[in-house]
């Protein structure tokens, strides 16, 4: 059921969250408020951008204020399951549009 | 609703909640609502030693506006009817504005 967009319904009523139903069960990149960043399988999602993913690896960009210059070190962390509350995300693309 | 349906399915299962002011939380859900308020009891600060204040706590209420994740063991969550369950909602929502 997932995969290539319907060209019917393309052009007409197209919303942006049709985009993120056509992410269901692919490899997704979430940016979230924070400095942080979460790739995993999308499983759900709501309209308030609430989202479950599985094998998820999060990613938060920590910059030292202490150091000079543009020192950032990065955090990563896995959880096999997650739910992501919608107030947090930023941007939720399919990794594949990734460059 | 989906989601608020999912948590459902979560009722008497272990996760850890972490908040949006860096404090995770392990315990049971022994209940949520429709704005995603989890109670938990049995908690626990998983960090203890960095935030020493809640060690006294056993059951709490969790707004749900404060919560950043939910850690959910996989084992428990069927992904095939998660995703149906989307894509119907989806639809539906879709439906309803057209």
């Amino acid at each position: 059921m997932s995969g290539e967009p319907n060209k019917e319904e393309s052009d007409d009523n197209a919303e942006p969250l049709d985009l993120v139903r056509l992410c269901i069960d692919e490899v997704v990149i979430v940016k979230l408020r924070g400095d942080r960043e979460l790739k995993g399988r999308l499983y759900a999602y709501d309209s308030h951008c609430n989202l479950v993913l599985g094998d998820a690896e999060e990613t938060i960009y920590i910059t030292d204020a202490e150091e000079e210059g543009d020192k950032v070190r990065t955090v990563k962390k896995q959880c096999e399951m997650l739910f992501v509350r919608g107030d947090s995300v930023v941007l939720i693309a399919p990794l594949e549009s990734i460059r | 609703m989906l989601i608020f349906s999912f948590f459902k399915t979560l009722m008497n299962q272990e996760v850890t909640v972490e908040l949006k002011n860096e404090v995770s939380i392990r315990g049971t859900i022994k209940s949520v609502d429709q704005f995603l308020n989890i109670k938990l009891d049995n908690a626990s600060v998983v960090d203890e030693l960095k935030w020493p204040h809640m060690s006294s706590t056993r059951d709490m209420f969790i707004r749900g506006s404060v919560v950043r994740y939910v850690h959910i063991p996989s084992a428990t969550v069927d992904i095939g009817l998660l995703e149906d369950a989307t894509r119907r909602e989806a639809d539906k929502a879709k439906a309803g504005t057209a």
